[in-house]
C-alpha cells in the first residue's frame, strides 16, 4: 500500500524593515538582550501601537510578485494568549481580512517538471520576544528586543507532495523575498523560519488526513527531514490500526524525531477579535500601482531572459538567479566581458562560488568585484593567459595581491605564444619520452594527450595549450 | 478664591490679582483638610506643584505665558504621569510609576495647568460610583454617605469641593457626565478621537474617551481646547483643526433645535429628576432653544451592548497585567511555576469588578460565542449609532437626563451588577456612537443635583459647549457649592 504525503507550510519571514511594526524601536540582531524594547514592545500601560507604513509595502510589494489579491481594506486582530515573552498577552495579526491573498508561485521538481503551488494568503502580524531557558537555574530569562519585529505570514494551501516539494517551495519563497527586498532570509537569526502543516493519505484518496503541525523549522534541511519523520509516524500509527491526533509538533534535529509540543487540554481559544487600537488598512490603486514601479524582476522572468540571451541552460540560469545579487554579479561579467556567457557562468558558479562557500562569505561581500572577473576572462579571451593560470590569478585577486594586470606581470605567467619557445618545449619532451612517443606512432592517439601535459608542465602552464598541441602533431607527423 | 471658575482665575492670573503659587498653596490647604474624609485623591504632588506654579509665575511675569498657566487641575489616575505613581484605582498598579506622561498630561502641562496631584477612581475605570479602587470608596461632597459617581469620582468630588478647578476624566459607559451629575458639576466627553489615548490606561479601547470636569461648561472649553488634538501616537485620533472653544462660547447664539427622546422619561426616571431635567428643557427653551420630540428606538439595547463590547476590549487590554514587567506580582509565587504565577498575581492584584469583567470578556470572545456576542453587539452597536444620527437630521442636540435617579448611598448597589450598570442607561448611547457630550447642573432632588445631558453630532462640541454655557448663563445651579459653610469657605 502505497502512502501519498501532503504539506503546507506557513512561512514567516521577518519584515526588512529599521524600525518594528508598531513601534519606533530599531529591529537590528544581536544587541544586549532587551535594549532594543520601547515601552510599547514592553507592554506599558497606556501605550498605543501604530502601524509602520514600510511593513504595509512590502507585504504588498510580496503580494503582486505571487499574484495575490491585494485587499483594499484588511483589519488587525488580538490573538489573545499568555505567555512571559507575549508582554500585551496578545499578538497583533490579522485574522479574518489579510492584506493579500489567492496567489501562487511556480516551484522546479525533481524530474523538471514545473508545479503551480498555491498561496492561500500572507498577513502582517508581530513577532513575539524570546524566552531564554539556558543560563538561568530554575529561572526563565526573557529577551524583548524582536517582540514587535515585523512578520509577513506566507500561508501555502496543502498542495505539495512530501519533504522535497516542501524544501523546493521553502526555497522559492525565500529567494523571492531576498529579490524583493523585504526579508533578509537569514535562517540562523530566525528571520525566516516555518510551520509546516503535515499529514498522510493512501493515494487515490480525495479526503485529507488529520494533520500535525511541526513548529518552528528554520533551515531547508530541517523541513524536509521533519517532514519525512513526521510523515513516517503517522503511516505506522495507521498501519498499526490507529488515529493520527491533531496537535501541535516539535521537530527534534538531535534525535531527528518529533514529539508533542502541548496536549489539546491547554490547546488555546486565541479569542480573536479586531483591534480597537488600529483602524483597517486601506490601500488605494495608486498606492498599489507605486508599489509595482518598485518591483525588480523575478526570478523566474530573471532565468527566462537568461536562457534567452545568454544562451545558458535551465540548469545554469536556475542557479544563477536563485540569489538577485548572484544574478546581477552574472550579467556584469558576462556583459563586460568578451568571453561567451557561458564562460562567465562557469566561472561565477565554479570559482567564485567556491570560493565565497569557503571563506564564508555572501555574494554582496565577494573579495573579487564582477568588473575584475570579467578583466581576467578577457585575458583567457585574448590568449594571455590559459584558463588554468587564470585559476592561479583568481586565487591571487581573491588574497588581494593586485589588479590582473599587476598579477599576470609581477608573477610572469603571460602566456607562452612564441612558436620558437614552443618548439624547442617540445622537442625537449619528445627526445625524452621515447616509449611514448614510439606508442603514439603506432596509433594510440590518447598518448598526445600525456605528451602535451608534459610540454605544459615544463612551461609551468604558461604555454598556449593550442600551440602545444599542434606543434607536437606536426613534429611526430601526425 | 476657590468658587471661582477656572475662567476667572486664568484672568486673576494674567492680571496679577493672585499668583500661581498662591492659587497653589491655597488649593493644596484644601486638599489637605479636606481630602481625608472625601478620599478624591490616591496621590497629592505638592512638591511637583509648587515648582510648576514657580514656574508658571515667572513666565506670567516675563508676559510669555502659556493660556492655562497656574490653573489648579487634577488627573484622573488612569493617565500616565512621568515619575509620579499612575494606579488606575487598582493594587495591581499600586507600585508603577509611570516612565513616561499621557499626551493628555503633557498637553495641559504645556498650557500652564499646575497639576496637584492624581484622582481616586474605580478600578481600571470598571464601575459608576468610586467604589471599587484598591484606595478605598470616594466619598460624595455633598453627602459623605453617599458616592460621587463613577468611574471619574474622585475629580469629580476633587471639583464639587473646589479642591482644584479641573479634573481630568475618562468616560466609557458614562464615567465623566454621570460622577459631575451626582457631584453637581459640569462634565464634557468630546468626540471619539479627539483627544488623544496615549497614556491613558485602557479599559476599553473603541469606548475609552478623554475628557474634563469643571465648573462650568466654559472652563470645559478652555480645558478641551488644551488637551484636544491630533497625536500621531494614537491611530484612533482624529487629524482635525482643534477650534477655540472659549472664544466661539462668545459668537453669536441663534439657538438650536433640541430632540428629546419621551422614551427616556419613562418609570426607569426617578420622578424629580424628571421633573429637573423637564424644568431645564423649558430653560433651555426661553433661552432661545427649540424643543423637538425625537426617537432612539435601539437605546435600550445599549446597555447589554456595552456589557459585551467593554468586556470583551477589556479582558484583551487587561492582559498585560501578569507580573513580570511591572506592577504587583503576587509575593507568594515566589519559586511557583509560570501558570501560579500568573494566577495568583491576577487572584491578587485584581478587585472583584475587574475580575467580573475580564470573565465576561473573555467568554463573550470565546470559540462559538463570538458570533452569538460579540459579533451581534457591534451589529446593536452600529444601529445606535444609526438611531443617533437618524435624531441629528432633525435636532443640532438630544437631551435627557444624565443619570436615573441622584447619587445613592455607598454599598448600596455593590451587590447587584445590573442596577449599578443601569445607572448609565442614558449615557452608554454616547460612547457607543464615539459622539459629543455633555452633563450640566441643573436642579436639585432633596439636596442632591440631578444633571442634564446634552448630545450632539462628531465634532460638534463648539455648538455643544455653546449650549450648555448659554443655559449656564440663565441658571444658577452650577454655582452651587456642597455643605457651604465648609466647602465655600
Amino acid at each position: 500500500m502505497s502512502w501519498e504525503i501532503v504539506v503546507g507550510l506557513e512561512i514567516h519571514a521577518q519584515l526588512a524593515t529599521k524600525s518594528k511594526i508598531f513601534s519606533g524601536a530599531s529591529t537590528q540582531y544581536g544587541a544586549a538582550p532587551n535594549s532594543q524594547a520601547s515601552l510599547v514592545d514592553l507592554g506599558y500601560p497606556g501605550v498605543l501601537p501604530v502601524l509602520n507604513g514600510d511593513c504595509v509595502a512590502m507585504a504588498v510589494k510580496f503580494g503582486l510578485a505571487t499574484g495575490c489579491t491585494i485587499s483594499r481594506r484588511s483589519v488587525f486582530a488580538r490573538k489573545n494568549y499568555f505567555y512571559p515573552d507575549l508582554p500585551k498577552g496578545y499578538q497583533i495579526s490579522q485574522y479574518e481580512l489579510p492584506i493579500v491573498h489567492g496567489g501562487s508561485v511556480e516551484i522546479e521538481l525533481d524530474d523538471g517538471r514545473t508545479k503551480t503551488v498555491r498561496i492561500t494568503r500572507a498577513h502582517l502580524e508581530e513577532d513575539a520576544g524570546k524566552s531564554l531557558h539556558e543560563d538561568f537555574a530554575g529561572m526563565s530569562g526573557i529577551d524583548l528586543n524582536r517582540a514587535g519585529t515585523g512578520l509577513l505570514e506566507i500561508v501555502s494551501e496543502p498542495d505539495l507532495r512530501g519533504p522535497a516539494e516542501a524544501g523546493a517551495y521553502m526555497r522559492k519563497i525565500h529567494a523571492l523575498v531576498r529579490y524583493l527586498e523585504i526579508c533578509d532570509g537569514n535562517m540562523q537569526e530566525g528571520s525566516f523560519r516555518c510551520d509546516a502543516n503535515v499529514s498522510v493519505r493512501r493515494v487515490g484518496e480525495a479526503k485529507l488526513g488529520t494533520r500535525a503541525e511541526l513548529k518552528n523549522l528554520n533551515s531547508f534541511r530541517f523541513v524536509e527531514k521533519a517532514i519525512e519523520i513526521e510523515a513516517e509516524r503517522q503511516i505506522e500509527i495507521i498501519e498499526g490500526g490507529g488515529k493520527v491526533v491533531q496537535e501541535t509538533r516539535l521537530y527534534d534535529p538531535d534525535r531527528d524525531e518529533t514529539r508533542p509540543m502541548r496536549s489539546k487540554e491547554e490547546a488555546n481559544d486565541y479569542r480573536y477579535f479586531p483591534d480597537p487600537d488600529l483602524l483597517p488598512v486601506a490601500i488605494d490603486d495608486a498606492f498599489i500601482a507605486g508599489i509595482e514601479s518598485t518591483l525588480p524582476e523575478l526570478p523566474d522572468e530573471k532565468r527566462t531572459r537568461f536562457m534567452e540571451q545568454y544562451g545558458l541552460s535551465a540548469y545554469d540560469a536556475g542557479v544563477l538567479t536563485a540569489q538577485r545579487a548572484l544574478a546581477e554579479y552574472f550579467e556584469i561579467v558576462a556583459l563586460k566581458s568578451r568571453a561567451a556567457p557561458k564562460i562567465a557562468a562557469n566561472w561565477v558558479m565554479g570559482e567564485l562560488t567556491a570560493a565565497l562557500n569557503r571563506d564564508g562569505l555572501e555574494i554582496g561581500a565577494s573579495r573579487v568585484a564582477a568588473p575584475a572577473l570579467a578583466g581576467l576572462l578577457d585575458k583567457i579571451e585574448a590568449g594571455t593567459i590559459s584558463g588554468k593560470i587564470a585559476k592561479e590569478v583568481f586565487e591571487a585577486l581573491w588574497a588581494g595581491e593586485g589588479t590582473v594586470d599587476e598579477i599576470i606581470e609581477k608573477r610572469g605567467l603571460v602566456q607562452i605564444s612564441d612558436s620558437g619557445a614552443i618548439d624547442a618545449l617540445v622537442d625537449q619532451v619528445v627526445a625524452a619520452n621515447p616509449t611514448q612517443v614510439e606508442q603514439f606512432r603506432a596509433g594510440k592517439q590518447q598518448v598526445l594527450g600525456f605528451l602535451v601535459g608534459q610540454v605544459m608542465k615544463a612551461s609551468k602552464g604558461k604555454a598556449n595549450p593550442q600551440q602545444v598541441n599542434e606543434a607536437l602533431r606536426k613534429k611526430l607527423g601526425a | 478664591m476657590h468658587t471661582r471658575t477656572l475662567a476667572q482665575l486664568v484672568q486673576d492670573l494674567r492680571a496679577r490679582r493672585v499668583s500661581a503659587t498662591e492659587l497653589t498653596k491655597h488649593f493644596l490647604a484644601r486638599i489637605e483638610r479636606f481630602d481625608p474624609a472625601l478620599n478624591a485623591f490616591v496621590t497629592v504632588t505638592a512638591e511637583q506643584a509648587l515648582a510648576q506654579a514657580a514656574d508658571a509665575d515667572r513666565k506670567l511675569a516675563a508676559g510669555d505665558a502659556p493660556p492655562l498657566a497656574g490653573v489648579p487641575i487634577a488627573h484622573k489616575d488612569i493617565f500616565c504621569t512621568a515619575g509620579v505613581k499612575t494606579s488606575c484605582g487598582s493594587r495591581m498598579l499600586d507600585n508603577f510609576v509611570s516612565p513616561y506622561d499621557a499626551t493628555v498630561v503633557a498637553k495641559l502641562g504645556a498650557a500652564g495647568c499646575v497639576m496637584l496631584g492624581k484622582t481616586n477612581m474605580d478600578e481600571f475605570a470598571m464601575g459608576s460610583s468610586s467604589e471599587t479602587s484598591y484606595y478605598g470608596p470616594v466619598k460624595n461632597p455633598w453627602d459623605h454617605a453617599l458616592v460621587p459617581g463613577g468611574s471619574s469620582g474622585g475629580s469629580a468630588a476633587a471639583v464639587a469641593a473646589r479642591l482644584v478647578c479641573a479634573g481630568t476624566g475618562t468616560d466609557t459607559g458614562g464615567s465623566i457626565r454621570q460622577p459631575a451629575a451626582l457631584s453637581g458639576i459640569t462634565g464634557l466627553k468630546p468626540t471619539y478621537g479627539r483627544v488623544s489615548r496615549y497614556g491613558m490606561i485602557a479599559f476599553a479601547s473603541s469606548l475609552d474617551h478623554g475628557g474634563v470636569l469643571a465648573q462650568t461648561a466654559e472652563d470645559c472649553a478652555l480645558v478641551l481646547e488644551a488637551m484636544a488634538g491630533f497625536d500621531p501616537r494614537d491611530s484612533t485620533s482624529l487629524d482635525e483643526p482643534v477650534p477655540p472653544y472659549g472664544r466661539l462660547l462668545d459668537e453669536p447664539w441663534d439657538g438650536v433645535t433640541i430632540g428629546v427622546p419621551e422614551s427616556f422619561f419613562d418609570d426607569g426616571l426617578e420622578a424629580g429628576t424628571a421633573a429637573a431635567v423637564r424644568a431645564a428643557l423649558k430653560d433651555l427653551e426661553k433661552a432661545g432653544a427649540k424643543l423637538k420630540t425625537v426617537e432612539l428606538p435601539n437605546m435600550h439595547m445599549s446597555v447589554p451592548v456595552y456589557y459585551v463590547v467593554a468586556p470583551a476590549e477589556a479582558s484583551s487590554n487587561l492582559s498585560r497585567y501578569d507580573g513580570i514587567r511591572f506592577g504587583y506580582r503576587s509575593p507568594s509565587a515566589d519559586g511557583e511555576d509560570l501558570l501560579t504565577m500568573y494566577m495568583r498575581t491576577r487572584g491578587e492584584g485584581f478587585g472583584a469588578e475587574v475580575k467580573r469583567r475580564i470573565l465576561t470578556g473573555t467568554y463573550v470572545l470565546s470559540a462559538g460565542y463570538f458570533d452569538a456576542y460579540y459579533l451581534q453587539a457591534q451589529k446593536v452597536r452600529k444601529l445606535i449609532s444609526d438611531d443617533f444620527a437618524r435624531a441629528f437630521r432633525d435636532c443640532d442636540i438630544v437631551a435627557g437626563p444624565t443619570a436615573p435617579s441622584p447619587a445613592f448611598r455607598i454599598g448600596d448597589k455593590t451587590d447587584d451588577p445590573v442596577q449599578m450598570y443601569l445607572n448609565d442607561i442614558y449615557t452608554i448611547g454616547a460612547d457607543l456612537a464615539g459622539l459629543p457630550a455633555i452633563s450640566v447642573p441643573c436642579g436639585f432632588v432633596r439636596g442632591l443635583p440631578v444633571g442634564l445631558h446634552l448630545v450632539s453630532p462628531p465634532l460638534t462640541e463648539a455648538k455643544l459647549l455653546t449650549t450648555a454655557h448659554r443655559y449656564q448663563r440663565a441658571t444658577d445651579w452650577h454655582t452651587r457649592v456642597p455643605a457651604a459653610a465648609e466647602y465655600a469657605q
